[in-house]
C-alpha cells in the first residue's frame, strides 16, 4: 500500500490543485459556454447537500429517519439556525450541542 | 498596468484592461507608505473572519488524522495527505477508500469528483485576482478551499479597494490551511484516545450546512439541493462513493432545468 498511496495522493493533490486553479488561470484566455457557468453555479450545492444528507439519514448503511437519530435530529437544527442566523459558529456549535444531548437523552 | 500596489512578484506591463472593479490607488507618497499597513490589515481581517469556521474545521481535521491511522496510513503519510490534497472531505473519502482496499483509479476519480466543485470557486473568484502574477494565483488556487472561498468571496464582492484584497484571500487561507495541518497532527498524535462516541466527524456535516444553507436562495437552487440530497440517499448501495456523482449530476441538471419555469 505504501506505493500506491503516494501515487493516489500526488494525483489526486494534482487534480484538485488543477482543478482550483483553472479559472484563475485561464480568466485572460478563454470564458467557457454560458451554461457550463450556469451549471457550475449548481455544483457546490448539490456536491455539499449529496455530503450532508447521507450523514443525517443513514446509519450503518440503512435508512433511519427516527426520532431516534440524534444526527438527523441535530442536523435539522442546524439546517434551521444556518437559515434563520447565517451565523456559521452558531450552527456548529448549536449543531454539536443537540447531538451530544440527544445522544445522551437516547442512550 | 493593472493594479500595482503590493505585488511581490512583477507582472508589469501585462495586459489588464477592463477591470470595472479594480481601482487604481492614487500614487501619493502618503498611499506608498500605507502599503504595507493596508496589506496586514487585510491579511489580518482575512485570518479573524476564517476564525468561526475554524471551529468546525479543527475538529475534522482530527477525525481525519484519527481516520487515516486506523485505515493503515503511516503518521507520515496521513500528515503529508493534508499537505498534499489539502481537501478535507476528500480525505475522508480517500482513507475510507484506502481501507476498503479500492483499486487507485476509482478513489483518485472520487476524489476528483468531490473535488469538482472548487472549479466553480475558481470561475467566481477568477475576476478578481486576473491583475496578479502567477505565482500569486497558484498560491491562491492552492489556498481555494469551501472555507477559505466562503469568507473571501463576501469580502471581494464588497465595495471598496481590490489592490490588497488578495491579502485577506491569503489571510484566510493561510488561517484554514494552519488549523488543518495541526489538527492533522493533533489527531494523529491522539489517536484511539479520542473516543468515537464523541462523533466529531459530524462537525464536516454541520460546516458543510453552514455553509450550504445561505446559497440555497430560490427554486432552482433548493430543487437542486433537494434532488442532490434525495439521490445521494438512494444511490447510497452503489460502491466506490458513486450516489455523489449520481446525486451531483442529478442536482445540477435538476437545477438548471428548473430555471427557466421558476425564474
Amino acid at each position: 500500500m505504501a506505493v500506491n498511496i503516494w501515487f493516489i495522493m500526488l494525483s489526486l493533490g494534482l487534480l484538485t490543485f488543477l482543478t482550483r486553479l483553472s479559472f484563475i488561470a485561464l480568466h485572460n484566455r478563454w470564458a467557457p459556454p454560458e451554461l457550463f457557468q450556469r451549471a457550475l453555479h449548481y455544483v457546490p450545492i448539490a456536491v455539499l447537500t449529496a455530503i450532508i444528507v447521507p450523514e443525517l439519514v443513514l446509519h450503518g448503511g440503512s435508512l433511519d429517519l427516527s426520532p431516534l437519530n440524534a444526527r438527523l435530529i441535530a442536523g435539522a437544527v442546524a439546517i434551521f439556525v444556518a437559515w434563520r442566523t447565517k451565523n456559521t459558529v452558531l450552527t456548529i456549535l448549536i449543531g454539536m450541542a443537540v447531538f451530544w444531548l440527544a445522544q445522551f437523552l437516547i442512550l | 498596468m493593472g493594479c500595482p500596489q503590493g505585488q511581490p512578484f512583477s507582472y508589469i506591463g501585462r495586459a489588464s484592461k477592463g477591470i470595472p472593479s479594480c481601482h487604481f490607488p492614487d500614487r501619493s507618497d502618503k498611499h506608498m507608505m500605507n502599503a504595507t499597513s493596508s496589506q496586514r490589515s487585510q491579511f489580518i481581517s482575512g485570518v479573524r473572519d476564517e476564525l468561526p469556521i475554524l471551529i468546525g474545521g479543527a475538529p475534522f481535521g482530527m477525525v481525519y488524522g484519527i481516520l487515516a491511522l486506523s485505515a493503515g496510513l503511516t503518521p507520515f503519510d496521513a500528515q503529508a495527505m493534508s499537505a498534499v490534497v489539502f481537501a478535507g472531505s476528500a480525505q475522508f473519502i480517500t482513507v475510507e477508500l484506502v481501507h476498503a482496499a479500492t483499486p487507485a483509479l476509482v478513489i483518485i476519480l472520487t476524489g476528483f469528483v468531490v473535488n469538482l466543485r472548487h472549479a466553480l470557486y475558481s470561475a467566481s473568484i477568477a475576476p478578481f485576482v486576473r491583475h496578479l502574477s502567477p505565482a500569486w494565483k497558484g498560491l491562491l488556487a492552492y489556498l481555494l478551499t469551501d472555507e477559505a472561498y466562503a469568507v473571501t468571496i463576501t469580502h471581494y464582492r464588497q465595495e471598496g479597494d481590490l489592490t490588497h484584497k488578495h491579502w485577506y484571500f491569503l489571510g484566510a487561507g493561510l488561517a484554514l490551511w494552519t488549523t488543518w495541518q495541526l489538527s492533522t497532527a493533533v489527531g494523529i498524535f491522539l489517536g484511539a484516545q479520542v473516543p468515537a462516541s464523541w462523533g466529531l466527524e459530524f462537525t464536516l456535516a454541520l460546516t458543510f450546512i453552514a455553509l450550504v444553507v445561505p446559497l440555497i436562495q430560490n427554486r432552482p437552487t433548493l430543487l437542486a439541493a433537494l434532488t442532490a440530497g434525495l439521490v445521494s440517499v438512494l444511490a447510497a448501495g452503489l460502491p466506490y462513493r458513486l450516489n455523489l456523482m449520481a446525486a451531483a449530476l442529478a442536482g445540477i441538471l435538476v437545477g438548471l432545468g428548473s430555471e427557466k419555469r421558476w425564474q
